[in-house]
């Protein structure tokens, strides 16, 4: 612990920690536009700068750690003027085009020009014209709005090790681009949208599809149905204002129909339904040694994408399962049309999600039109829907909870936790249990697969089995996990997992990067427990005992497994070694 | 022909009665014919009694008296060789430490190297000194960083020596991007081995074990010589396992510089060592603790490490006795501008910069008087000739609103626009800004357009109390010492031509009419012979008339190119 002053207040920290959060610790906030909590510091805006002992070289206190007797001052008039010129700097190359904005109104740097009380720029306007990359359809980026605070490619390096993005140029030309200045879609990008989840500006947003998605809603001919999951309950709500991690999915429902949806499904049940064809799959592999192990998990399209590219040779590891998205997707439009009646033909499915590759997911293969049409129209991110609900003028607030349409919309509490890091691996190890020995799990001690290390290793008890599982978060961690089985297979040793679950986005789906503004470690926890409280709640905690998960398989699919669940609910994976690092 | 200037610098008209002098001499020695002797007005060297410059030799004497000018004859003009007491400027006030070898010895061979005492220093470290004497000899001869910051050496090796940790490195920055500036240059060619022995001390001394010589690619010579020194002290012993027995073992290896400016700053240097995009990273931690692939490391220009040596064979005590207060040992400085003797001049700390512009440089180069000196290089400032007397050293330069930086210095005289300059000095700041921080690469930007429509006439008053507010968040809030210098230019000439910059501003008028753009053209109708030449070379048809009336030019369509002023034959145009 080090002691030191800042603004005369004496503060005690840990040594290493910043001026920067330290002053937050004693409630001063030092403007701050570059720095984000789960990035080191790129130092790039400048706006941070505070005083040490009287003047000298100011110091950036993002990145300057407080040492004992340090004599720090955050807020003179020196400062202040020095701050807004900087600002004013950053708005004079930038578009004043908040109006037009993904980020309008939830912009870190709109919020300093009104924090500043910007009202006029007496400075020259320095205009970039770069044109928009829109090559994904997942995320777009527009280098006019960048402010190259350099989180994207920190994120995108450091924490998923993709290395999608680069700055390219220098000086006033310098720009944010797909490394090698080629588009993001060609690009080793796996559309995770973690860059976009972390950009302060609308510098990068995803690929709105709220037009085409209106368009269809008061398009008559059209019978509108929609999926939300198990993610967007527990963070929906900081876009209306609830505390952090609040479950609010009657609410959603509620708000889905009120914009017109005509019958609103639950992801959740896609997930049960996931974990039963995996946990099948699983089982299979393990008693009958149908398949080499460990399996792994393929829910998340950014890591199924990352792995198509840089791990092809992990695909026969690979649960050949859809991911829930699109098991209700294809649902939807086979048996649940036929049960009610609606021609497939005319149903327009919207799938509202955590995630910006749920965009991408829903084209990648021939598999996705399993259904004999386009198995999801519309994948939606948690921010979409959010602005579609205050356009729409709906009171959110005021909404009465409401049940989702069953069948497609009941789910168990192992469904609901496959949005937090861990809940894959854990509801489906509920039912792998059952499947192998018969009887559910009593207590298990699954704790160990939940929190936010970065990769979890335990192993759990099956029966005696001894089941060794890893579990992945943040595409930077999984090299680690890859390593280990690449290591023992290429070494013919012993297998170090039997079971892993890899999800592409730190923290799982509640820290997906179609996700509300703002994520830090501390609303990934909230997140989850969010979820984690949902399952308690629930009647049901393993996905086999889904009452409903029965009747689809009694009246539609037959078993786990079938000729049917293999045409409609899995699907293939194709090497894409074009991408070399 | 041959000739020999002659002036009484003190105004006391003795030319004739010395020129008579010489000429007799050289009766006397025989080699009247080759030569003349000219009585010249003006040499550029003032209150220095008489003075004789030798052409095309360039020997320079001055404070002569008639009982020099027998010796003097006889050596420079009969034998072609300098006559050392009273000869002046260059040899008069230079000291040379850093240069001492260039041009002295033969830089491809290590004998040449050792011969004029090299690797004495080394030797006594290694050998005679404890590490903590040795530092502490370094701390003694007051040594500070030649790169620019001027950091005590000491120190720096000091805080790398201080952690443990199995590598260390020690980095040579030979990146020199300052475009003025090639003293390091000049040693990497002429002296490559007091450079390695200058590693080679650090790296015991910190405890390295492996060196880097950053070079800019641009110097293949330099390359090729300090290769060459590498393998010579190799296979002298000098570098490898177990130096002189020692059992300090050292390597080094050589790496390109990418060429961008930034790239000689630390921590882009290091960043580009590994390979990674030559952007500065925020220090602390400061490359001394965590540098090189994160590990402690001595990052040194290499005209401090050329001073090594020296501060170790001749004593840290002795390194001292020479410079200022603050500053000990000397500088090399690149002097160019309106100057005579531009070049390479290495003098003791402290000097003032009267003495480097006319005792060695020679004086002003053209009529114009001196306005101002720049130093620092592009992101220096400038001095008003008032400072004139004042003591070159880090401090002194820094208070006057300019700084050290690698060593450039260029004399402005009243030819010169201080808006122009300006502007010429921040246009390198823009295209060398890396882009990664905010206030440089939108500052310089921003302060690159105020200058330019002040340049232009577009400015307006309250535009310079803006362009002093960026120049002073760009100064602050930057991240490396490109952006924090970058405002240099525009804060000194602020601070001491402001008034020119209102002229510009109120007048449209730039008195050394080097802003184009405020440039008027017109016909002086008195003196216009009405010939129509101009009229027929606009390439705009600005100019209307005949060879009747006569011709005008019309302001509104001029395009400022000056065909017409170049084309009359009577000067019948004005521009101004
Ligand atoms: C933009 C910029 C360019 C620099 N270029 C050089 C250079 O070319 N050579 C150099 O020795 N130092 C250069 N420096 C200074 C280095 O960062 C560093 O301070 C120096 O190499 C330390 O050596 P010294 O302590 O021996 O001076 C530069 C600094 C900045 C900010
Ligand atoms: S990025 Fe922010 S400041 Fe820029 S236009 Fe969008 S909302 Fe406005
Ligand atoms: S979406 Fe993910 S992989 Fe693609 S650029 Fe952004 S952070 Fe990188
Ligand atoms: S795109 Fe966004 S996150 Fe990336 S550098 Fe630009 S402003 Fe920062
Ligand atoms: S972890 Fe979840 S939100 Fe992130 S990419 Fe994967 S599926 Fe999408
Ligand atoms: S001050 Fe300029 S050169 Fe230095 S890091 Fe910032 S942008 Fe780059
Ligand atoms: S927040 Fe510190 S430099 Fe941007």
């Amino acid at each position: 612990m080090i002691t030191a002053n800042i603004n005369g207040i004496p503060v005690h920290v840990r040594k290493g920690t910043s001026i920067l959060e330290a002053a937050r610790k004693i409630n001063i906030n030092i403007p701050a536009l570059c720095k984000h909590p789960d990035l080191d510091a790129t130092a790039a805006c400048g706006i941070c700068v505070v005083k040490n002992n009287g003047g000298g070289k100011l110091l950036r206190s993002c990145c300057t750690p407080l040492e004992a007797g340090m004599n720090i001052v955050t807020h003179d008039d020196e400062l202040q003027e020095i701050r807004k010129t900087v600002l004013e700097l950053i708005l004079s190359n930038h578009p004043e085009d908040c109006l037009q904005c993904a980020r309008n109104n939830n912009c870190e740097l709109q919020k300093m020009a009104a924090d500043f009380g910007i009202r006029s720029n007496p400075l020259h306007r320095i205009n970039k014209g770069i044109a928009p990359d829109i090559s994904t359809k997942s995320i777009n980026l527009v280098p006019d709005k960048c402010i190259l605070c350099g989180r994207c490619i920190n994120v995108c390096q450091n924490i998923q090790n993709v290395w999608a993005l680069s700055f390219l140029e220098r000086g006033i030309k310098t720009r944010i681009s797909a490394a090698g200045d080629i588009n993001l879609a060609d690009s080793p990008c796996i559309k995770c949208g973690q860059c976009s989840a972390h950009c302060p500006t609308g510098a990068i947003a995803e690929y709105d599809e709220t037009s085409r998605t209106w368009k269809a809603l008061y398009d008559t001919e059209k019978y509108c149905v929609v999926q939300i999951a198990p993610a967007v309950r527990v963070a929906i709500g900081e876009a209306f204002g609830y505390p952090e991690g609040e479950n609010l999915t009657g609410k959603l429902y509620a708000a889905l129909r009120k914009l017109g949806f005509k019958a609103v499904f639950d992801t959740s049940f896609g997930a049960d339904l996931t974990v039963m064809e995996e946990a099948t799959e699983f089982a299979q592999r393990f008693v009958n040694k149908t398949g080499p192990l460990p399996l792994i998990t393929s829910c998340c399209p950014s890591w199924v994408d990352f792995m198509e590219k840089y791990y092809s040779d992990m695909i026969e590891h690979f649960s050949t399962a859809k991911s829930p998205q699109s098991m209700v997707g294809v649902l939807s439009k086979t048996y649940y049309a036929q049960e009610n009646k609606i021609d497939p033909a005319k149903m327009f499915m919207v799938s509202v999600m955590p995630c910006t590759a749920k965009k991408y997911e829903i084209t990648r293969s021939e598999d996705m039109f399993a259904s004999g049409y386009q198995d999801i129209d519309v994948s939606l991110t948690t921010r979409e829907l959010a602005r579609m609900i205050k356009q729409a003028g709906i009171n959110f607030e005021g909404l009465p909870a409401e049940e989702p349409d069953h069948i497609l919309g009941d789910y168990t509490g192992a469904g609901v936790i496959f949005g937090a890091t861990g809940g894959v691996m854990e509801a489906a190890l509920r039912t792998a249990h059952f499947f192998v020995t018969g009887e559910n799990a009593g207590i298990m001690d699954f704790e160990s697969v939940r929190g936010l290390k970065g990769v979890k290793e335990t192993t759990v008890d099956i029966a005696g089995n001894k089941i060794k599982v890893a579990i992945a978060h943040g595409i930077g961690n999984v090299e680690y996990v890859l390593n280990k089985i690449q290591q023992a297979r290429d070494e013919k040793k012993e297998l170090p997992y039997h079971f892993v679950e890899v999800m592409a986005c730190p923290g799982g789906c509640v820290g997906g990067g179609g996700q509300p503004y703002g994520v830090t470690d501390r609303l990934r926890v909230s997140r989850a427990k969010g979820l984690y409280l949902d399952d308690i709640k629930q009647d049901y905690h393993y996905a086999h005992e889904n009452p409903y998960i029965k009747k689809v398989y009694d009246d539609f699919l037959g078993k786990p497994l079938s000729e049917k669940s293999h045409k409609l609910l899995h699907t293939v994976y194709t090497p894409r070694p074009l991408y070399r690092r | 022909m041959k000739l020999i200037l002659l002036k009484d610098t003190d105004g006391k008209k003795e030319e004739a009665v010395f020129q008579e002098k010489i000429l007799a001499e050289m009766k006397k020695e025989n080699v009247q014919g080759k030569w003349q002797v000219v009585r010249v007005a003006d040499m550029g060297i003032y209150n220095k009694g008489v003075a004789v410059k030798i052409l095309p030799e360039g020997f320079t004497y001055t404070g002569l008296s008639l009982d020099d000018i027998p010796a003097l004859v006889r050596t420079s003009i009969k034998e072609g060789r300098e006559l050392g007491e009273k000869s002046y400027g260059l040899k008069d006030k230079q000291v040379k430490i850093v240069l001492r070898n260039c041009g002295r010895i033969d830089p491809e061979n290590i004998e040449s190297y050792l011969e004029s005492g090299g690797y004495q220093g080394l030797k006594k470290v290694l050998l005679e000194l404890k590490p903590e004497q040795a530092i502490e000899e370094l701390k003694e001869s007051g040594l500070r960083g030649r790169g620019g910051g001027g950091f005590p050496v000491w120190m720096k090796w000091q805080f790398a020596r201080k952690p443990e940790s199995a590598e260390k490195f020690i980095i040579c920055n030979g990146d020199e991007g300052d475009p003025g500036a090639y003293m390091d240059r000049s040693v990497l060619e002429g002296d490559p081995h007091s450079v390695l022995e200058g590693m080679l001390t650090a790296g015991y001394l910190v405890g390295a074990n492996k060196g880097y010589f950053y070079i800019r690619a641009e110097y293949p010579l330099a390359i090729t010589r300090v290769q060459n020194a590498v393998e010579q002290a190799r296979a002298y012993g000098l570098l490898g396992e177990n130096i002189l027995g020692s059992g300090f073992s050292f390597e080094v290896d050589i790496r390109l510089g990418a060429g961008a400016f930034v790239c000689g700053e630390e921590t882009a240097l290091i960043a580009s060592v590994e390979g990674k995009r030559g952007y500065p990273s925020p220090r602390p931690p400061y490359p001394s603790v965590k540098g090189l692939w994160g590990k402690p490391t001595v990052i040194n220009n290499v005209e401090t490490l050329a001073n090594i040596p020296v501060v170790f064979s001749r004593g840290g005590k002795w390194f001292s006795s020479i410079g200022s207060p603050t500053a000990k040992g000397t500088k090399v400085f690149a002097l160019t501008g309106k100057i005579k003797n531009s070049g390479l001049v290495e003098v003791p700390m402290g000097i003032t910069l009267r003495e480097i512009i006319y005792d060695i440089g020679g004086g002003m180069l053209n009529s114009y008087d001196i306005k101002a000196v720049q130093t620092g290089g592009p992101s220096g400032g400038v001095i008003s000739r008032e400072y004139l007397d004042t003591p070159v050293d880090y401090e002194n330069l820094q208070k006057l609103g300019s700084i050290m930086g690698s060593g450039g210095m260029i004399v402005i005289d009243e030819s010169d626009c201080m808006v122009d300059l300006a502007k010429f000095y921040m246009n390198f700041c823009v295209d060398e800004s890396c882009g990664k921080c905010a206030p440089c690469r939108i500052g310089t930007t921003q302060m690159l357009e105020y200058l330019d429509s002040v340049s232009k006439g577009k400015a307006r008053e309250d535009d310079l109390p803006r362009l002093k507010k960026v120049a002073m968040a760009v100064k602050k809030a930057s991240l490396c010492g490109l952006g924090q210098t970058s405002p240099n230019p525009v804060l000194s000439t602020l601070r001491y031509f402001e008034e020119e910059y209102l002229e510009h501003i109120r007048e449209g008028k730039c008195r050394a009419g080097k802003c184009k753009d405020l440039l008027q053209y017109s016909i002086l109708q008195d003196q216009c012979r009405k010939c129509g030449l101009c009229y027929r070379n606009c390439p705009v048809n600005a100019i209307t008339g005949n060879n009747k009336q006569g011709y005008i030019i019309e302001r509104e369509k001029c395009i400022k190119c000056g065909n017409c002023f170049d084309v009359c034959k009577f000067e019948a145009i004005s521009r101004g």
